[in-house]
C-alpha cells in the first residue's frame, strides 16, 4: 500500500516534469523540469531496491550532466524559443508513429500477465554492483572509461574557439 | 505491485522525451528530451531487474549514465560550435545538409 | 563381299560444284560456270550409274554406309549415314539423270540471264540436298535434305528478286512448306519418342511387329497422318498446293526440275519409305487416299481453265502427284514410284518444251497469244507432242502404264474401292482434255502473238545487271526460232525416255522393289502380279476385269483427246461461248476456286494484322521499347520525389527516424509475442 502510494506521488512528479519540459519555451525553465524528473526517479529507483543506482543518478544526471546543460545555456545566452517554420513530417509522420507504437507495446503488455514487484525488490548495493563491474563486467567498464576520455577531449576540441585550435597547431 | 505500472510510467516518459525530440524548435531542449529518453529507459531496466533478481540492469543502467554523459559532453561541445559559426539556436535554421 | 560403293560421293559432288560456283561463280566466264556445274552434277549421275551396275553383286540389300557419327545423346543415335536400297536405287537414278539433263538444258535456257553462276550454284545445291534426301538412312538427315531442297526451291523461285512476284512467291512456297514441316517434326518427336530411334533400320523394326490399328486412330496412325501433311506440304496436296502455281515464277528449267521432277516426288518417296507405319494404319492410308484422289481431281479442273502455259503444267503436276499419293494410300507403293518415275520424264519433258516454246516466242507465257508453231518449231513440237501422249496416257508411252497400274490398284487393293477408281478414271479423262488443249492452243492454228516475225528478246524474266542493247545485240536473229541445241538435246532424250520408261513394265517394277515393300512375302516369278496365282478361275476373272479397265482408261483418254480437238480446232468459237454460258462456275475454275483468297482472310490477314497491331505497336513498341526509353524516365521521377525526404530540416529527419524506430519497436515485439 505504502509501496503504491510512494510510486504514485514519485510517478505524478516524473510525468509533471516530463509535460512541463515540453510545455515551457525558456531552456532554463526545461532544465530545470528535467532535473525535477531525475529527481523523482531516483526515488523510484529507490522504490525498487537500486540504491547504487538512485544515488549516481542524483550524483551524476542531476548532479552533473544537467548542471552542464544549464552552463551551456546560460553561456550561450539562450533566450524564448522563436517561431519558425518547423516540419510536416515530424507532426504527421513522427508523432502519430511514436503513438502507434507506444499503445501498441502498451496493449501487449496488457495482456500479459507481470508479476508483481514488492518494494526494496533487488537491493542494488555499491558492494554487490561493485563486483559485478569489476568481475563480470570489466571490460565494458574499461571500454566505457576510454570512451569518457574520448568523449572529454572531443568536447575539448569541438568547444574550443577557433584561433586556439590555430595557435596550439602552429605551436605543436 | 504489479510491474506494469513501472513499465507504463517509462513509457509516458519515453512519449513525452520523443514529443519533445519532434516538438521544441531549441536545440538544446531537444539534446534534454533525448535524456530524457534515456532516463525512461534506465527506469525499464531497474523495474526488470527487480523483477527478474538479476543485477545486470542496475550494471547496464551504470553503463547507459556513463554513456549519457560522454553524450551529453560531446552534444553540448558540438552545440557551442554550432552556434558560433550560425549564431542561432533553433533548429530549423541549421539546414544546410540538404540538395 | 559387299564393296565399298562411297555413297557419298553422290551428294557432295554437287555440294562442291555448288560451292566452287557460289564462292568464285562471280569472276568465272559463262563458260567456266557451266562446266564446273555440268561436270559435278554428270559426275554424280556417272557414279550413280556405277552404283546401279554394282548394286546386284550387292550380299545384303539394304547397303549401308556411315560417313561419320552426328548426335550421341543417351540412347539416341543419329549419324551421316546413308542407305541404298532398290527404292533408294530407283530415285537416285532418277533425280541425277533427270537432273543432269536439265543442267544441260539451263545451260541454254538461262545464257542471256544475269546472275548466271548464282543459278547453277542453287541449282548443284539442290541436287546436294535432293540426294540426301533420298540416300539417307534416317528421319533426321532425310529431314535435312527435306527442308535443304525447301531452301533451293526458295532461292530459285526467287531467282529473280527484284521482282515483286517471284519473292513473293518464293515466300509462299517456303511458308507454306514450313507447315507441313511442322507435322513432318512432330512425326519425328513422336517416333523418337516411342521407338527411341531415328534410323529406318531401328525404327522399322520396332514397328513390324505392332499389329495395324484397325480399332479406330492410334500411336501410329498419328505419326502416318503427321508425316503426311509433311507430304502435303512438299508435294502440293490439298491443303497445302498453293504455293506450286506461284512457284511458276521461277525459271521454267526450275520449274522443270524441282516442280516437277524432284522436289515434289520427296513426299511420295518419305510415304513410301515410310510403309511399314502406314501399313499399320488403315485409317491413315485411307486419308492419304483421300486427299491423293480429291486433290488429283480437284487440280485437273482448274487445270481446264487457265491460259498460262505453265500453269497448266503446274496443276497437272499437282494432279498427277495425287495420282501417285492415291497409289500409296492404298498400300500400291511400286505403282505410286513407278509413275513418280514415268512422271519425271514426261513432266519434266513438258516444262522443258514449254521453255522451249516460251524461249522460241521471246519471253509469252499467255497460249492464247500462241498457234500455228507447229512448223517453225518442229523439234519442240515432236518432242511435246510425245510428252502429251505420255502423260494423257495413250499405250504404249510411259504413262500409260504407270497410270494404268495405278487405277488398276485403286479398284483391286485391298485399300482400294471402286470410288477412287471412278474419280482416277475421271480425272484421266480431264488431264487428257486440258493437255490436249494446251497442245491444240500452242501449236496449231494461227499464230496468234504480237509480232509475228521480228520481236524483242524480253527474256524469260526480267533480265539482271544487263541492258537492253546488250540483249538486243546477242539475239541477232528476229522471228520464232528454234531452241538452241543445248536445249534440244535433253528434251530428245527425255521424249524418247517417255516413250520407252514404261515398257519395263509394272509387274517387273514391282517384283524389283518388293524386297523393300514386302520384304516377308515370297514372289512366285511368272505371276502377272507378283502375287501368288489365284485358281485359275479367278485368274481370268481378274485378266477379264483388269483388261476392261485398261480399255476404259484408254477410252477416256482418247475422249478427252476428241473433246479437246473439237473445242480449239475445229470450233475455236465454243470454248468462249461453254465459259460464258457456265457462268458464276466458269469464273470460280478460273479463280481457283478462290483457295488463296480464302487462305487470305482466313490465314493471312489476322496474322500479318495481327502481328503488326498487336505485336509490333502493341507489346514491341508500347512496351519493350517504353520500358528501355521511359526507364530512364521513372528513374528520374522517382529520385525527384525520394530528393525531398532530404530537406535539411532537421525536424523532418527526427521524424522520420521516430517513425522508423516505432516500427522496428512494433515488429520486434510483436514477433516476441508469437
Amino acid at each position: 500500500m505504502l509501496h503504491l502510494i510512494l510510486f504514485s506521488l514519485f510517478g505524478v512528479i516524473c510525468v509533471a516534469g516530463a509535460v512541463n519540459l515540453l510545455l515551457q519555451t525558456h531552456p532554463i525553465n526545461s532544465a530545470l523540469s528535467l532535473v525535477v524528473v531525475m529527481g523523482a526517479l531516483a526515488g523510484e529507483y529507490l522504490l525498487l531496491g537500486a540504491e547504487f543506482v538512485a544515488a549516481i543518478q542524483v550524483i551524476v544526471y542531476a548532479g552533473a550532466i544537467m548542471v552542464l546543460f544549464i552552463f551551456v545555456i546560460m553561456l550561450l545566452n539562450a533566450g524564448e524559443e522563436t517561431r519558425s517554420k518547423g516540419s510536416r513530417v515530424a507532426i504527421l509522420i513522427g508523432i502519430p508513429g511514436m503513438l502507434v507504437g507506444s499503445l501498441f507495446v502498451a496493449w501487449v503488455l496488457l495482456q500479459s500477465h507481470t508479476p508483481s514487484v514488492a518494494a526494496g525488490a533487488l537491493p542494488g548495493a555499491p558492494r554487490t554492483i561493485g563486483w559485478l563491474l569489476f568481475h563480470d563486467y570489466l571490460l565494458p567498464f574499461e571500454v566505457t572509461s576510454v570512451l569518457v576520455l574520448i568523449a572529454i577531449m572531443g568536447a575539448v576540441v569541438l568547444a574550443a574557439p577557433p584561433e586556439s585550435v590555430q595557435h596550439s597547431r602552429k605551436e605543436g | 505491485m504489479p510491474l506494469l505500472y513501472y513499465l507504463i510510467l517509462s513509457g509516458i516518459l519515453f512519449g513525452c522525451g520523443v514529443a519533445g525530440f519532434l516538438i521544441k524548435r531549441n536545440i538544446i531542449t531537444i539534446f534534454m528530451s533525448i535524456e530524457l529518453m534515456l532516463n525512461a529507459v534506465n527506469l525499464s531496466f531497474v523495474a526488470f531487474a527487480a523483477q527478474w533478481r538479476a543485477f545486470s540492469g542496475q550494471v547496464f543502467v551504470f553503463f547507459v549514465m556513463v554513456v549519457a554523459a560522454a553524450e551529453a559532453a560531446v552534444g553540448l561541445a558540438i552545440i557551442i560550435a554550432v552556434v558560433r559559426t550560425r549564431e542561432t539556436l533553433n533548429v530549423d535554421d541549421v539546414n544546410l545538409l540538404k540538395l | 563381299m559387299t564393296p565399298n560403293l562411297h555413297l557419298w560421293l553422290i551428294p557432295v559432288l554437287p555440294l562442291a560444284g555448288a560451292a566452287i560456283n557460289g564462292l568464285f561463280g562471280r569472276r568465272f566466264s559463262r563458260q567456266i560456270v557451266s562446266a564446273v556445274a555440268l561436270a559435278f552434277a554428270g559426275a554424280a549421275f556417272v557414279w550413280a550409274l556405277w552404283i546401279a551396275s554394282q548394286f546386284s553383286s550387292l550380299t545384303s540389300a539394304p547397303y549401308h554406309e556411315t560417313l561419320a557419327s552426328w548426335i550421341r545423346a543417351g540412347d539416341f543415335r543419329a549419324d551421316f549415314a546413308f542407305y541404298l536400297d532398290q527404292l533408294s536405287l530407283v530415285m537416285l537414278l532418277v533425280v541425277t539423270g533427270v537432273g543432269f539433263l536439265i543442267h544441260l538444258y539451263s545451260v541454254g535456257y538461262m545464257w542471256e540471264e544475269g546472275g548466271f553462276y548464282r543459278f547453277f550454284c542453287y541449282l548443284n545445291l539442290f541436287m546436294f540436298f535432293m540426294l540426301t534426301l533420298v540416300l539417307a538412312s534416317n528421319y533426321l538427315l532425310m529431314f535435312i535434305g527435306w527442308e535443304g531442297v525447301g531452301l533451293a526451291s526458295y532461292l530459285l523461285i526467287g531467282f529473280w528478286f527484284t521482282k515483286d512476284s517471284a519473292a513473293s512467291a518464293g515466300k509462299k512456297a517456303f511458308i507454306v512448306n514450313r507447315i507441313g514441316d511442322f507435322g513432318f517434326l512432330i512425326a519425328l518427336f513422336l517416333l523418337i519418342k516411342h521407338f527411341g530411334s531415328l534410323n529406318f533400320d531401328q525404327v522399322f523394326a520396332s514397328v513390324t511387329p505392332l499389329s495395324p490399328e484397325t480399332q479406330g486412330a492410334g500411336l501410329l496412325t498419328s505419326i502416318a497422318l503427321l508425316l503426311m501433311l509433311g507430304a502435303c506440304g512438299k508435294s502440293a496436296q490439298i491443303p497445302l498446293y498453293v504455293w506450286l502455281p506461284d512457284a511458276m515464277e521461277g525459271p521454267t528449267p526450275v520449274s522443270a526440275l524441282i516442280h516437277a521432277a524432284t522436289m515434289v516426288t520427296a513426299g511420295v518417296y518419305m510415304v513410301a519409305r515410310s510403309h511399314v507405319i502406314f501399313d499399320r494404319a488403315p485409317a491413315a492410308l485411307m486419308v492419304v487416299a483421300i486427299i491423293g484422289t480429291l486433290t488429283a481431281l480437284f487440280a485437273a479442273t482448274i487445270g481446264i481453265t487457265q491460259t498460262d502455259i505453265k500453269k497448266v503444267l503446274a496443276y497437272s503436276t499437282i494432279s498427277q502427284l495425287g495420282y501417285m499419293f492415291m497409289a500409296c494410300g492404298v498400300a500400291a507403293y511400286s505403282a505410286g514410284i513407278f509413275h513418280l518415275m514415268t512422271h519425271a520424264f514426261f513432266k519434266g519433258l513438258l516444262f522443258l518444251a514449254a521453255g522451249s516454246v516460251i524461249h522460241a516466242i521471246g519471253g509469252e507465257q499467255d497460249m492464247r497469244k500462241m498457234g500455228g508453231l507447229r512448223t517453225k518449231i518442229p523439234w519442240t513440237f515432236w518432242t511435246m507432242t510425245a510428252a502429251t501422249l505420255a502423260i494423257a496416257g495413250i499405250p504404249p508411252l510411259a504413262g500409260f502404264f504407270s497410270k494404268d497400274e495405278i487405277l488398276w490398284q485403286a479398284y483391286s487393293s485391298q485399300y482400294g474401292s471402286w470410288v477412287f477408281w471412278l474419280i482416277g478414271v475421271i480425272t484421266a479423262f480431264i488431264t487428257s482434255f486440258y493437255m490436249f488443249r494446251l497442245w491444240f492452243m500452242t501449236f496449231f492454228g494461227e499464230y496468234r502473238g504480237a509480232s509475228g516475225e521480228e520481236h524483242e528478246h524480253a527474256g524469260h524474266g526480267t533480265h539482271l545487271g544487263r541492258n537492253d542493247a546488250d540483249a538486243l545485240a546477242s539475239h541477232g536473229h528476229g522471228g520464232i526460232h528454234e531452241s538452241p541445241k543445248l536445249m534440244l538435246i535433253p528434251l530428245v532424250i527425255l521424249a524418247v525416255l517417255s516413250v520407252v520408261g514404261g515398257w519395263v513394265g509394272s509387274e517387273r517394277f514391282d517384283r524389283f522393289l518388293s524386297p523393300v515393300f514386302h520384304p516377308n512375302s515370297t514372289v512366285i516369278v511368272g505371276s502377272p502380279m507378283g502375287t501368288p496365282p489365284p485358281a485359275v478361275p479367278e485368274q481370268r476373272n481378274e485378266n477379264l476385269s483388269e483388261s476392261l479397265m485398261t480399255a476404259i482408261s484408254v477410252g477416256v483418254a482418247a475422249l478427252g483427246f476428241l473433246l479437246a480437238w473439237l473445242l480449239y480446232y475445229r470450233r475455236r468459237d465454243l470454248p468462249g461461248k461453254i465459259a460464258h454460258a457456265l457462268g458464276g462456275l466458269y469464273q470460280a475454275v478460273l479463280n481457283k476456286y478462290y483457295v488463296d483468297e480464302l487462305y487470305a482472310t482466313l490465314f493471312v490477314k489476322p496474322l500479318v494484322d495481327g502481328s503488326s497491331k498487336l505485336l509490333w505497336r502493341g507489346i514491341d513498341q508500347n512496351v519493350i521499347d517504353a520500358t528501355v526509353d521511359n526507364s530512364t524516365e521513372v528513374a528520374q521521377q522517382i529520385s525527384d520525389t525520394a530528393r525531398h525526404m532530404q530537406s535539411g530540416n532537421l525536424r523532418s529527419y527526427a521524424g522520420w527516424v521516430a517513425a522508423g524506430a516505432a516500427v522496428i519497436i512494433v515488429y520486434m515485439v510483436w514477433i516476441g509475442v508469437r
